[in-house]
């Protein structure tokens, strides 16, 4: 009844940066993160059964290649009627960023042997965002195995979900969920769009693409757009300030991802 | 050949991943390379937003696709989170062709 207007200041000792306290809290954040991303999982589920695929090659999806962008892209291009090879080629593209993530990674988790192969299949965005900039290798550990194992656990669970019930929709048209694809293709472009080179990339390749549509085999004009951030990529000079995926574009760990 | 399609990205995708924890940075440590890898994911994801929202096979085709997908630039403007600007543009979309047949 009466308590006080602002929570009392010494709630969280600034000097204890990586005690049990602190690794709570970064356990909490991972599975707040997990539980966000967890429900864009359903969103995967229900696009890719409407693509045409089968709930277990949907599951199998989320549970072998876990990483987002790279599913959407494969049943985006099989769903556009591109060739199944079109389609992976796209998604391994897409998936080369998290070799980057494995690379500022390594040094900080510091595994080796039969725990980095395991921890391998966790580097994704996600993960990566809750485990760099920690003041320890501890703390990074923590926030890295924490977030991905969240994620893992929650992201295949929304997608049988909603394989399931994209399963019991019929025309994918009446419910607008190609377009819904295309949001979600937005939406994980979104928070790379702060820099201003990244949406002159943008608006090149989704120039090109649409030129090569109508002489070029559905597939291949997505992959035709790489071209545009190899060229890019030579002929520019600086680093990119949106490298590794910030805390805050992540769902739960601050804003939209 | 979707299974093969699913295999081969599940195959791909997990060296990818491995590769970055286990190579010595040296390896792949080129401004070019980098910049290459960075810029990879906002021009194909770009180009699949272009190809999803107004390509049919080979044609160019604008319909209401582009009506969800201006729902979803609202909505991501808005801060909305990801599962609200996907639905809110299905919505949209399902409600277009409802209207309009």
């Amino acid at each position: 009844m009466s308590s006080p207007p602002f929570p009392a200041p010494d709630r969280e000792p600034p000097h204890a940066p990586d005690g049990p306290d602190r690794h709570r809290a970064i356990v909490r954040d991972g599975l707040a993160v997990g539980v966000a991303t967890g429900a864009y999982g359903i969103s995967f589920g229900a696009v890719s059964v409407a693509a045409g695929l089968s709930v277990a090659q949907t599951c199998a999806l989320s549970l072998l290649v876990f990483t987002g962008a790279s599913q959407f892209a494969l049943v985006g291009v099989l769903a556009s009627g591109g060739a199944p090879f079109a389609g992976a080629a796209t998604a391994l593209l897409l998936g080369s960023r998290n070799t980057l993530y494995g690379l500022r990674l390594a040094p900080l988790l510091g595994l080796t042997g039969g725990r980095r192969t395991a921890a391998a299949h966790l580097v994704i965005d996600e993960s990566t965002a809750m485990a760099v900039n920690r003041e320890t290798r501890e703390a990074a550990r923590v926030g890295f195995l924490a977030t991905g194992l969240a994620v893992f656990v929650l992201w295949n669970l929304a997608t049988f979900g909603g394989a399931l019930a994209g399963q019991s929709l019929g025309d994918p048209r009446t419910y607008g969920l190609d377009a819904a694809v295309a949001a979600a293709f937005l939406a994980l472009l979104w928070p790379r769009l702060h820099d201003a080179r990244n949406r002159v990339v943008a608006v090149l390749g989704a120039a090109l693409a649409l030129g090569v549509v109508p002489v070029a085999p559905a597939g291949v004009p997505v992959l035709a757009a790489g071209a545009v951030a190899l060229v890019a990529g030579v002929l520019t000079r600086g680093a990119d300030p949106t490298e590794y995926p910030s805390r805050d574009d992540l769902p739960g760990g601050g804003e939209h991802r | 050949m979707t299974w093969a399609a699913v295999l081969v990205t599940a195959a791909g995708c997990y060296l990818l991943k491995l590769a970055g924890l286990s190579v010595p940075p040296k390896v792949l440590d080129h401004p070019v390379v980098e910049r290459v890898a960075d810029l990879l994911p906002v021009a194909l994801l770009a180009a699949l937003v272009a190809v999803q929202a107004v390509a049919s096979g080979t044609h160019l085709h604008l319909d209401a696709r582009l009506v969800g997908l201006g729902v979803a630039v609202v909505a991501l403007l808005l801060r909305a989170p990801f599962l609200v600007v996907v639905v809110a543009a299905a919505t949209a979309t399902a409600l277009v062709r409802l209207t309009l047949g």
